[in-house]
C-alpha cells in the first residue's frame, strides 16, 4: 500500500493515540504475569512474600531451581509427558490426515453418509460415566495405552484437515495420477502427502498442544504414579500444595510459626520455578510455528 | 463378484477400497470410544450395576432425572453454569474481535507481530499452571494482588475463598488465557480486507474509525456470527478442566457447575446412573441450544453450521 500524501487529520491522529495507549495497557497486562513469575522464581522467597519483587529479582538465588533438579518426579512427568505427546501426536496424524484426504475426494461413494457419522460426535457424546464404564470394560484402565488413545480423532480437526485437501490440491491433478495408474494409496503417499506440510505441522500444533496440556484424562484414568503425565504432578504442587518434604529443607522440624512461615515460603519459591520449568518448551517452542496458525485457522473457517 | 458390483455405485465403491481403508482406523475409533459409549447413556434410566452390565441392570424410568432435579445442588449448579457461560460470552467473545480490529490499526509491522506473539503466550501454557497462578497471584497472605490493594491502602481479601468472587476469577483469568488466540482468526480475516477500498474511503474523507466501523468490521461479520453460534451451542459446556482447579471447599456455592459435579457423583461416589443423567440433561440442553441457535441465524444472518 502506498503512503499516503494527505495530512492526518485531528481526530485520525486523536484514534492512533487512544488505539495505542489501550494496547500498550493490554500489552503490560498480558505480559505481566509472566515475567512476574520469572522474578519471583528468581528471588529470596520472603522478597517476594513481602511484596518487595515488583518487576526485577531481589535477592537473587538459584535455590528454587536447585531443589527442583533434585525432584525426581518432575522429570519422571516430564518423560512419560514427552512420550504421550510425540508418540500420541504421531497417532492423532496417522489417524486424521489420510482420513482427511479420503473423506475430500468427491469421487468417494457414501462420503456424505460417513460425514454425517464424524459430525455426530461433534454435538453429542456419552459423557463421562459411560465413557469411563467403556474405558474400564476395555481394560484399559491404569495404563499408558488409555492417554495415547483417549483423544485420538478429532472430528473437528478431520474437518479442518479435508477442507485443506479440497481447497488446495486441484483436481486435476488426481486425474493425472490415475492415468498414469497410480493407486489411490500411492497417489496419496508420493502426490498427497509431500504438498500437505502447512496442515501437518497445523495438526501436529493442535494435538500436540492439547496432548501437552491436559491432566483431566489422566486424573480419571491413571492410579499409578510411574505412568503420570508432568501436568498431574504439577497439579499436586501448584494447586493441591503437596510438596515432598524432600524439597522443603526445614520441613522435618516445622514447629514454630517462624519455621511454618518459611516453609510456606520456600513453598512459593519453588512453585514459580515449577511453573517455568514446566511451561519453557511451549513458550519456546510457538513463535516458530506462529505463520502457521493463521493458516490453520482460514482453512478452519471455510465451510468444507 | 456378482453382477450387480461390475455395474454402478457398488463398483465405483469397490475401486475406491483403498479410500475406505484410510477411512477405517478413524471410523473404528469413533464407533468404539464415541458411538459405543453413547449406548452407555441408558445407564440414565436404569439403576446401574456393574455386574449386571449396562443391559442387565434394572430400569428405573425417569426416576435419576427427579433426583437430579428434586437435589439441593441442582438449582445451584444450573445457576453457575449458566452463569459462568452466559458472562465468558458476553465478555470473553468481543475481546478478540476489539483486539484484532486495534492491532490491524498499528502501522508498525514490527510491533504488531510483537504484540500479536505475546498476546498467543497464555495459550500455550497449561490450564494446570494458570490455575497454579491464579492462585498464588490471588493469596490473601503473599499474593501480588493483595500486596497491590495492601499498597494502595486497601484490606486484603481471599478472593479464592468467597463464592461471588468465583466467576469473575474464572472469566478475568479466561480473557488473559484466550483473548489472543481468539483473535487469530480475525486477524486471518482482516487480511483479506481489499486495500482499495480503504484508500478510496480515505480519500472520500472517512477518517479512520469510520473505516474500521463500515469496512473492517463487515469484513468479520460471517466469521463473528459461525463462532457465535458454535459458543452458544457449547453455553453449557464450561471448562470444567479450569473449574474443578480453582474449587476449594469454601467458594463451591458458586464454582460447582454441571460437569465438575457429574465428576464428583460418578467418579468419587461412584453413583453411576445418577451422574450419568446429570451429563445427559446437559448434553440435551446443549443440542437444543445449538439447534435453535443455527436455525436463528439462517433465518436471521443467512448463515449457518449446517
Amino acid at each position: 500500500m502506498k503512503k499516503t500524501k494527505m495530512r492526518a487529520s485531528r481526530g485520525d491522529r486523536l484514534f492512533v493515540f487512544v488505539n495505542g495507549a489501550v494496547l500498550i495497557l493490554l500489552f503490560v497486562l498480558l505480559i505481566y504475569p509472566i515475567l512476574f513469575v520469572i522474578s519471583a522464581s528468581f528471588s529470596a522467597p520472603d522478597m517476594v512474600n513481602a511484596g518487595k519483587v515488583i518487576l526485577l529479582p531481589k535477592g537473587f538465588t538459584l535455590d528454587g531451581y536447585r531443589r527442583i533438579l533434585q525432584y525426581d518426579e518432575i522429570w519422571l512427568g516430564y518423560a512419560n509427558t514427552f512420550f504421550y505427546t510425540f508418540v500420541g501426536t504421531l497417532l492423532n496424524l496417522v489417524f486424521t490426515i489420510p482420513c482427511a484426504y479420503a473423506l475430500s475426494r468427491r469421487d468417494l461413494p457414501g462420503r456424505g453418509a460417513i460425514m454425517v457419522v464424524f459430525m455426530f460426535t461433534m454435538y453429542f457424546s456419552g459423557g463421562l460415566i459411560p465413557g469411563y464404564l467403556n474405558i474400564k470394560q476395555l481394560g484399559l484402565l491404569n495404563t499408558r495405552l488409555v492417554l495415547l488413545i483417549s483423544g485420538l480423532v478429532s472430528t473437528y480437526n478431520v474437518i479442518v484437515s479435508r477442507t485443506f485437501f479440497a481447497s488446495t490440491i486441484p483436481w486435476e491433478m488426481h486425474e493425472a495420477a490415475r492415468v498414469d495408474g497410480a493407486s489411490d494409496a500411492r497417489t496419496f503417499v508420493s502426490i498427497i502427502l509431500p504438498l500437505s506440510k502447512p496442515i501437518l505441522v497445523v495438526m501436529a500444533l493442535y494435538y500436540g498442544v492439547g496432548r501437552w496440556n491436559s491432566y483431566f484424562d489422566a486424573m480419571i484414568y491413571l492410579r499409578d504414579r510411574a505412568l503420570y503425565p508432568l501436568q498431574l504432578f504439577l497439579r499436586e504442587i501448584l494447586i493441591q500444595s503437596q510438596l515432598s518434604k524432600a524439597m522443603l529443607a526445614n520441613a522435618t522440624d516445622a514447629e514454630t510459626a517462624l519455621a511454618l512461615a518459611n516453609q510456606a515460603n520456600e513453598a512459593n519459591l519453588i512453585k514459580y520455578c515449577v511453573i517455568i520449568v514446566s511451561t519453557v518448551p511451549m513458550l519456546a517452542i510457538y513463535p516458530w510455528l506462529q505463520r502457521f496458525f493463521a493458516k490453520g485457522v482460514m482453512i478452519g473457517s471455510i465451510k468444507g | 463378484m456378482g453382477k450387480r458390483l461390475s455395474t454402478g455405485i457398488g463398483r465405483k465403491a469397490l475401486e475406491r477400497w483403498q479410500l475406505y481403508l484410510m477411512i477405517l482406523p478413524a471410523l473404528t475409533y469413533l464407533i468404539i470410544f464415541a458411538y459405543k459409549p453413547m449406548y452407555g447413556v441408558l445407564i440414565a434410566f436404569k439403576q446401574y450395576y456393574m455386574k449386571k452390565g449396562v443391559w442387565g441392570s434394572p430400569w428405573v424410568g425417569f426416576d435419576n432425572f427427579e433426583r437430579l432435579f428434586n437435589s439441593y445442588w441442582f438449582p445451584i449448579i444450573l445457576k453457575n453454569t449458566l452463569t459462568l457461560s452466559l458472562l465468558s460470552l458476553v465478555i470473553g467473545f468481543p475481546v478478540p474481535v476489539l483486539l484484532a480490529l486495534m492491532v490491524n490499526e498499528v502501522e508498525n509491522t514490527f510491533l504488531k507481530k510483537t504484540f500479536q506473539t505475546v498476546s498467543y503466550a497464555p495459550h500455550f501454557i497449561s490450564t494446570v499452571v494458570v490455575c497454579g497462578m491464579v492462585t498464588l497471584f490471588l493469596s490473601p497472605t503473599s499474593g501480588i494482588i493483595n500486596q497491590f490493594i495492601a499498597a494502595l491502602g486497601g484490606e486484603k481479601v481471599a478472593f479464592l475463598q468467597q463464592p461471588k468472587m468465583f466467576k469473575w476469577i474464572y472469566v478475568i483469568s479466561g480473557l488473559w488465557q484466550s483473548s489472543g488466540w481468539s483473535a487469530v482468526i480475525y486477524f486471518a480475516a482482516l487480511s483479506g480486507v481489499d486495500k482499495q477500498l480503504l484508500e478510496a474511503a480515505e480519500i472520500d474523507g472517512a477518517n479512520r474509525l469510520q473505516r474500521v466501523v463500515h469496512i473492517n468490521l463487515p469484513v468479520l461479520v460471517p466469521t463473528i456470527v459461525v463462532l457465535f453460534i458454535l459458543q452458544c451451542g457449547s453455553l453449557l459446556n464450561v471448562g470444567y478442566e479450569k473449574t474443578y482447579l480453582l474449587q476449594n471447599d469454601t467458594n463451591l456455592t458458586g464454582a460447582e457447575i454441571i460437569s465438575t459435579y457429574v465428576y464428583k457423583m460418578g467418579l468419587e461416589k461412584s453413583d453411576f446412573s445418577f451422574s450419568t443423567a446429570t451429563g445427559l440433561f446437559n448434553s440435551v440442553v446443549n443440542c437444543a441450544i445449538l439447534i435453535t441457535m443455527n436455525a436463528l441465524s439462517k433465518k436471521v444472518a443467512k448463515t449457518s453450521l449446517w
